[in-house]
């Protein structure tokens, strides 16, 4: 159990670095820091000598990865690439280009990215699940048939197509919530509502058909013909026997996500104008704030490397067959 | 005339004749063909390629440019050539094109969608202002519009009806010189449905397509049969502009990704050790970055490198099509690592059969391994993956583009259709046909991509196959779509 942490951990740290010099590379050697100042100040009409004051506030005046005028090590680490990746390992962030703290935007905003996307996630899982099981119990009849028929017309329809009909059905229509915005505390919900809404509905013909498929991969089991001729209902065979084991690939599954969930929805959040972190990294990106880009995305990486981890303890914690090396 | 090759023009000749190469593979191996033929047979999946047939008819015929020849001044010696490209579907579509109104109208209407002020005989009056294409024919357009647009759908409907006719009796008679069964049971057959190949919903779906084309041609001599959007523009044109984007990004994505996630998965898989170490590394790094955000970073990079070197695009029209083309690229690298990780994981499998084994033995060599036993292999599960993220990709399009870093705004798409619509929901009197269009027009491609990947699936893959050996699920497979 040690040996596997400390390998995947050892793997995480090689990921990071290597998203680290990736984006790094994207976002100052493609893009090198003379185009960001002159995005930044505006225009064309931008003076060198304007250039060089908004790259000296910010250090980025320094070589990328080898600087000839320092002596020693300092040729390593007095470099822009070096100093701005080791402070990120040690999650310090520094400032966006607009002059504010990174990490205390983030701890500001992790907070309605999350009250929108777990309720989002637990209930989108749960109502797939209870549908899906659904189908599998009126297997082989119209029911099912057309259970699934519509799962595929819901697979085909825009996400966007929600989003845009729902804000005009709710807030135009019947006038029961905001467009978009956002407001502290509990009174949130009103703002949550729609978002929530739309997030599960986009999502629900492609999870519930997935699931149904799961359910029936069980149900043609040696396991589940044994239950039912000791006389068990068929209720029963499914809610009991089928169920908890068509649960452990499901619930696997979700342990990855998790984690993710504080990095927001970054497209429902944008549509829907909730300061969370999806709507950070997506304004980042319009206003090239690479600072901003560039953190965020070392944190989405830090997470989904959790997630990866979590899911291979939670498959030996589900399914003891399963051992970890 | 002078043929212009944008780059996505080519790769839509090549998917064109790498579909091509493959119809002809199938068609010499048994076993494919038996696979092909038991996705056809379905009803579903036949009539969803004859829908994805008539969009994929239309992108192909936009995607035939060419710039005209100017008339030639006097003094000069070469004709010259326009600076637009223009495409087989623009010129099909110029009369519709340049009937433009001045803002608003609705589907089939007569007049502007607004009131405006304006003289009337002499007097200022402040009312619906005609339209200069849409129903310009008619005299007094609110007694004779209603009139208008029902004979001409009579007519649209007694010229379709006539067409279906004649096709119908082409078929039989051909049915017939080849079976060499009587008009009658052939005709039986054909209504019950006991056809080898499911004729009679592919005749229904012909007459459906063919009723609602006739319709829609015959109406647009004198009406804009989608409306018109703020500028006056038909929505018909800009939605049927945009169906080349929408399959484009399909297929080409589907092209980058195909090669990338083959390539890379199989020598990860065989080749084990360092290789399959980095090649997972390569993949897992990918994929735990946000895919909107590597997208949306490499086209601000590509945005800016564009305005950096203005020169090396002659037209606007370039310019975008090369947005498109990286647009796929970087879909396609960020979209790569499923199937990638699927393939890699399947090669592992097959390597420890005996069959491999022993071809190893027998000393053939590690490409040639690769190739003739282990790819064949692997084609089902890249054939599903294929059709299955097609429409995935047409979806992200919109969403992409209506975030603001999907394909320039310049270009036809649904998700530039739907992002200048978004703000009209909110006028009143509301403008919902621009929305409608652009909806209507992507859940017809989507669906029918993806009851065509249904098809596809069931038939290919081996489990589902299995499955409807055993007697549980002979029962499902009856039913299931």
């Amino acid at each position: 159990m040690f040996r596997f942490l400390t390998r995947k951990l050892a793997y995480g740290l090689a990921i990071l670095i290597g998203i680290n010099l990736l984006t790094f590379v994207l976002f100052f050697k493609v893009n090198t820091p003379d185009d960001m100042a002159r995005m930044q100040l505006g225009g064309k009409r931008v003076t060198p000598d304007a250039i060089e004051k908004w790259k000296a506030e910010r250090g980025y005046d320094r070589p990328l990865f080898f600087n000839d005028k320092a002596q020693g090590t300092a040729q390593l680490t007095n470099t822009l690439f070096l100093d701005s990746s080791l402070r990120m390992f040690a999650f310090d962030f520094g400032r966006a280009d607009s002059g504010r703290d990174i990490a205390s935007e983030i701890v500001r905003r992790a907070g309605p990215s999350v009250a929108l996307a777990l309720p989002t996630f637990v209930v989108g899982l749960g109502i797939s699940i209870v549908l899906a099981l659904g189908l599998a119990f009126f297997r082989a009849t119209y029911l099912d048939f057309w259970g699934t028929v519509l799962c595929v017309v819901f697979m085909s329809i825009s996400s966007l197509f929600f989003i845009v009909m729902g804000q005009f059905l709710f807030s135009r229509v019947l006038q029961l919530m905001p467009v978009s915005g956002f407001a502290p505390g509990l009174d949130a919900w009103r703002f949550l509502v729609l978002p929530i809404t739309v997030g599960i509905l986009a999502r629900l013909g492609g999870e519930v058909r997935f699931n149904r498929t799961l359910f029936m991969e069980e149900i043609g089991k040696d396991y589940v013909r044994t239950a039912r001729s000791k006389g068990l209902s068929e209720a029963r065979v499914l809610l009991v026997h089928v169920l908890r084991n068509a649960l452990i690939p499901i619930l696997s599954a979700s342990v990855a996500v998790i984690p993710l969930l504080f990095m927001g929805s970054l497209i429902t959040e944008s549509f829907f104008a909730i300061p969370g972190l999806g709507s950070y990294l997506i304004e980042a990106i319009a206003g090239q704030d690479f600072a901003i880009v560039r953190a965020m995305v070392f944190i989405g990486s830090f997470l989904y490397i959790v997630g990866l981890i979590l899911t291979d303890i939670s498959y030996t914690l589900a399914d003891p067959r399963i051992r970890l090396q | 005339m002078q043929p212009v090759f944008l780059l996505t023009d080519i790769f839509v000749y090549a998917i064109l004749l790498f579909v091509l190469w493959y119809m002809w593979r199938v068609r010499s191996d048994r076993n494919l063909r038996a696979n092909w033929r038991l996705a056809m047979r379905r009803p579903v999946a036949m009539v969803s390629s004859m829908v994805l047939g008539f969009f994929l008819l239309v992108a192909l015929a936009d995607s035939v440019h060419y710039r005209e020849a100017l008339p030639v001044a006097s003094g000069q010696s070469r004709t010259q050539f326009s600076s637009e490209a223009l495409s087989v579907l623009d010129q099909v579509l110029l009369p519709l094109a340049t009937a433009r109104e001045r803002s608003y109208s609705e589907p089939l209407s007569a007049v502007a969608f607004r009131k405006e002020t304006f003289e009337r005989d002499g007097a200022s009056v402040r009312d619906y202002p005609r339209l200069r294409f849409g129903g310009h024919h008619l005299k007094d357009p609110a007694t004779q519009l209603a009139d208008d647009v029902s004979s001409k759908t009579w007519a649209a409907l007694g010229l379709g009806f006539s067409f279906i006719v004649l096709t119908m009796l082409i078929g039989f008679a051909l049915a017939k010189a080849k079976t060499g069964q009587t008009f009658g049971d052939l005709f039986l057959n054909f209504k019950t449905g006991r056809t080898e190949w499911p004729w009679r919903s592919m005749a229904l779906t012909f007459s459906v397509m063919v009723l609602s084309i006739t319709w829609v041609a015959l109406l647009s001599q004198g009406y804009h049969v989608f409306g018109t959007d703020r500028t006056g523009n038909s929505v018909l044109v800009f939605a049927l502009k945009s169906v080349r984007t929408a399959l484009v990004i399909g297929g080409l994505t589907t092209l980058v990704v195909l090669p990338l996630a083959l390539l890379l998965g199989v020598t990860a898989g065989y080749l084990r050790g360092w290789v399959d170490e980095a090649i997972q590394y390569l993949y897992t790094l990918l994929a735990s970055i946000p895919d909107v955000l590597l997208i949306a970073a490499s086209v601000l990079l590509l945005q800016v490198f564009i305005d950096k070197n203005q020169g090396v695009f002659e037209t606007s029209l370039e310019r975008a099509d090369a947005r498109l083309f990286f647009l796929c690229l970087i879909l396609g690298i960020t979209s790569f690592t499923g199937l990638c990780r699927l393939v890699r994981g399947e090669t592992l499998k097959l390597r420890e059969l005996e069959y491999i084994q022993s071809a190893r033995a027998f000393g053939v060599s590690t490409p040639r391994v690769l190739w003739r036993h282990i790819v064949p292999n692997l084609m089902h599960l890249v054939l599903i993956n294929t059709v299955m993220q097609f429409s995935s990709f047409v979806l992200a399009e919109a969403v992409l583009s209506y975030v603001g870093v999907g394909v320039d705004p310049k270009t036809a798409s649904f998700g530039v259709m739907i992002n200048t619509a978004r703000a009209e929901l909110a006028a009143t009197p509301l403008v919902w046909w621009t929305l409608a269009t652009a909806f209507g027009f992507m859940f017809l491609i989507v669906l029918s991509a993806n009851l065509l990947a249904d098809a596809v699936r069931d038939a290919f893959d081996p489990r589902t196959r299995l499955r409807s050996a055993s007697p549980v699920a002979s029962q499902t497979q009856e039913v299931s779509v």
